[in-house]
């Protein structure tokens, strides 16, 4: 029986956005007995609704709500509008997510310690650790199914794995395989083995890849404690004369305004929108938005180094078919400041399809140079680069006043420019990518700028200290108790690795801390 | 504000016979323009058909592949064909025109070589009228599901079954 609770029922806690983070942390709270009251913008589809076709899906799937941009980042020159690219959904980004699953280094906890001081950056060491993390790590890979963890087996590689495969070996990589994925190779947890479709960012339609939409989120309604209630959309947080959270009001799927009480409120509308929310919460006793006695809300934006190499071959790769993300080197994911940069990256395959090949291979471009390239479209093999990048405090989102949203609300500015090491990092990553690839006899490399960011992190970054972040070990923030940040905003800095299966790791561990103090009453 | 539309003796040979003498399409007057073969035709009501072959000329030269015919650029560029463009096309191509004239040519259609329409093309780069025709291009043509199989790409797998059975892993060449 799904549960419904009363907009004025302070018992619940209140979870904002469903995706990696709000989604897992809704049901596992309510697997604890916990009452959860999920709000989420977008609306609910399944993988019967999922459509094999890139913009037809990012249509139906996408958060296309204005946001600006601004800063040196060349997104901000070719999608001015589209600084990211994640999900209005229930399930939030898990449903357009490519399933790379990947624990955070032990040296990449502790930034500050191993990378000493690096100019223009404020690195810091997480107030926790991999050993920390690493229970709910084990159980973040079960609940995933996670291949290559549990006895599940490896995926099989796509054509454009064994063509990067075979030129990663040429090159001498050790560690390269088809990776950690959150797809399934066998029959899983109710789900289906993997089709090799090859539209994992548009939804699985067989529901072979992990995603909330259809794995937490109903399991979590099963038990009777969870609701969620889709396309509504958070407008701002309340709270009382101590400083306490109270309830969140939010635009129902009608646009009427409503206002939902709450025990707890749990943040987690990815990094772009939890900031915003935040600041869109500013009051008399908190006029520089909610949690942000720092000034830190919105500040450290990180979205991975990134990029990808694509290469052109005298005879057909069809890289579109299969997973979309097949396989990875792992080799340069150590920090070894000999490459000239600190911190590493992973290079991982990855295929478009014709549509978002001609707009992402290279924005903007036009003429012969372009389109010859285009024309090898069946020839072509490719990878993504993710690396770790440099927190700025110049990087950040703030709210943009002059431009609102259907809902009359400023909406998010994203500010961001690469630091000097991220851009040595990626110079290094293209190399290296264009060499695995003409080892195998690519005729032609194309070193492809970045897209939309996917990963968006640290905007509400966790610190030991209230000075230097916005939330504490737990994801609590540091001047409210009852406000939690529950998604990858918390991350206090952004490591080589994909960052679901930890935000999902912080999820379950957030939901084991938060029913614990609301047992002990003290929340 | 429509144009009436007179497209009168529109057989291949005669077509043929009309086609303008440089430009790969035959511009017949009358809001009426067609490809020497006869392998498409269209309508323009509102802006000129002498505007239209200029963006569907330029459609060409920006993404040109020698590969794919002339009616999937016309289905991209045809939407230009509106109120709430006309202006921009006008004064658009107007500027084409007027350069193409200043380099010593009739108008934009009428330079023989893509490489000196692609200069025409380069020195308005940055200017609204190029960068929404461009923009528009890259859905308005590669998002054409039947120019898809024409880059070798397959598209919709899921009523087939995917690929685990149809070739996923089937390079034979590394
Ligand atoms: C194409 C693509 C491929 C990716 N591949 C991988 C991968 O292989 N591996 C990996 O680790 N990561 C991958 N990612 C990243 C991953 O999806 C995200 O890191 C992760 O989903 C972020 O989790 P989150 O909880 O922070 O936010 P999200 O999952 O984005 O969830 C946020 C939710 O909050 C909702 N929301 C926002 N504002 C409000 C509001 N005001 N009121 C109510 N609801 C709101 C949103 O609609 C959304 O549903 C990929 C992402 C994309 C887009
Ligand atoms: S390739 Fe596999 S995981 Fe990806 S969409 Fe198809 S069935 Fe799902």
């Amino acid at each position: 029986m799904v549960a419904k609770f009363d907009l004025n029922d302070d018992n619940v806690v209140v979870v904002i956005g469903t995706g990696a983070g709000g989604g897992v942390l809704s049901n596992e709270l309510a697997q604890k007995g916990v009452k959860v009251v999920a709000l989420e913008a977008g609306g609910r589809y399944l993988p019967e609704d999922y459509v094999n076709d890139e913009w037809e899906s990012f249509g139906q799937l996408a958060w296309t709500d204005p946001r600006t941009t601004s800063g040196d980042w060349r997104v901000s020159r070719d999608f001015s509008g589209l600084p990211a690219w994640i999900v209005k959904a229930v399930g939030g980004a898990t449903t357009h997510w490519a399933g790379a699953s990947l624990r955070i280094q032990e040296h990449e906890f502790k930034t500050q310690t191993h990378y000493g001081d690096v100019e223009g950056a404020s690195l810091l060491d997480w107030p926790i650790t991999l050993a920390d993390l690493e229970p709910y790590y084990d159980k973040a890979e079960k609940k995933l199914g996670v291949t290559r963890t549990n006895g599940i087996p490896g995926l099989p590689g796509n054509n454009n794995f064994k063509v990067f495969e075979a030129g990663a070996k040429k090159l001498g990589y050790k560690e390269v395989s088809t990776g950690r994925m959150a797809i399934n190779p066998v029959d899983y947890d109710d789900r289906l083995a993997c089709q090799q479709t090859g539209f994992c960012f548009q939804g699985c339609k067989w529901g072979a890849k992990w995603s909330a939409a259809y794995t937490d989120i109903p399991r979590g309604e099963a038990t009777g404690n969870l609701e969620v209630r889709e396309n509504a959309q958070v407008a701002r947080i309340l709270h009382n004369d101590e400083g306490k959270v109270t309830g969140v009001e939010y635009f129902d799927k009608d646009g009427a305004l409503q206002m939902q009480k709450a025990r707890v409120v749990c943040v987690a509308g990815n990094s772009l929108e939890s900031p915003r929310m935040l600041l869109n919460s500013a009051s008399a006793m908190f006029p520089d938005g909610l949690a942000n006695s720092s000034g830190m809300v919105g500040k450290n934006y990180m979205r991975h180094m990134t990029g990808s190499v694509y290469a052109a071959f005298d005879k057909p790769v069809r890289m579109w078919r299969g997973t979309t993300m097949a396989g990875i080197i792992q080799d340069e994911a150590r920090h070894d400041p000999s490459r000239g940069f600190v911190g590493g990256y992973e290079l991982e395959t990855l295929g478009l399809g014709v549509p978002f090949m001609a707009a992402f291979l290279d924005p903007g471009a036009w003429g012969r140079s372009f389109t010859s390239a285009m024309d090898s479209y069946e020839n072509m093999a490719g990878m993504w680069i993710v690396g770790e990048d440099m927190p700025q405090e110049s990087n950040r989102v703030t709210l943009n006043n002059e431009v609102k949203d259907q809902w009359g609300l400023p909406v998010a500015n994203v500010h961001f420019t690469d630091h000097p090491n991220d851009i040595a990092m990626r110079n290094h990553a293209y190399q290296q990518g264009k060499a695995v690839y003409e080892a195998v006899g690519a005729t032609r490399t194309f070193p492809t700028p970045p897209y939309p960011s996917t990963h968006n992190l640290g905007t509400n970054r966790m610190s030991a200290k209230v000075q230097d972040g916005v939330v504490n070990k737990w994801g609590q923030s540091h001047d409210i108790d009852n406000l939690f940040i529950s998604d990858g905003s918390q991350f206090t800095t952004g490591a080589a690795e994909n960052p679901t299966l930890t935000i999902v790791s912080l999820a379950i561990r957030q939901a084991d801390r938060i029913a614990s103090e609301m047992s002990q009453k003290n929340l | 504000m429509t144009k009436e539309t007179k497209p009168t003796n529109l057989t291949r040979r005669a077509l043929l016979g009309r086609a303008a003498a440089a430009g790969s399409l035959a511009v017949i007057g009358g809001g009426f323009i067609a490809a020497p073969n006869a392998s498409w035709a269209l309508t323009v009501n509102v802006i000129s058909s002498h505007q239209m072959a200029t963006i569907f000329q330029m459609a060409r030269d920006i993404y040109p592949h020698d590969q794919i015919g002339d009616e999937y650029y016309v289905i991209a560029v045809k939407g230009y064909d509106s109120d709430g463009t006309k202006d921009m096309i006008a004064e658009g191509v107007a500027a084409l025109d007027a350069s193409a004239k200043a380099a010593g040519f009739a108008d934009y259609l009428s330079v023989g070589w893509e490489s000196d329409r692609v200069k025409l093309l380069t020195a308005m780069e940055d200017t609204g009228f190029f960068q929404t025709i461009r923009g528009g291009l890259v859905t308005g043509l590669y998002n054409q599901k039947a120019v898809w199989p024409i880059f070798g790409y397959e598209g919709e797998s899921f009523s087939k079954g995917g690929y685990v059975d149809r070739g996923f892993n089937d390079i034979n060449w590394l």
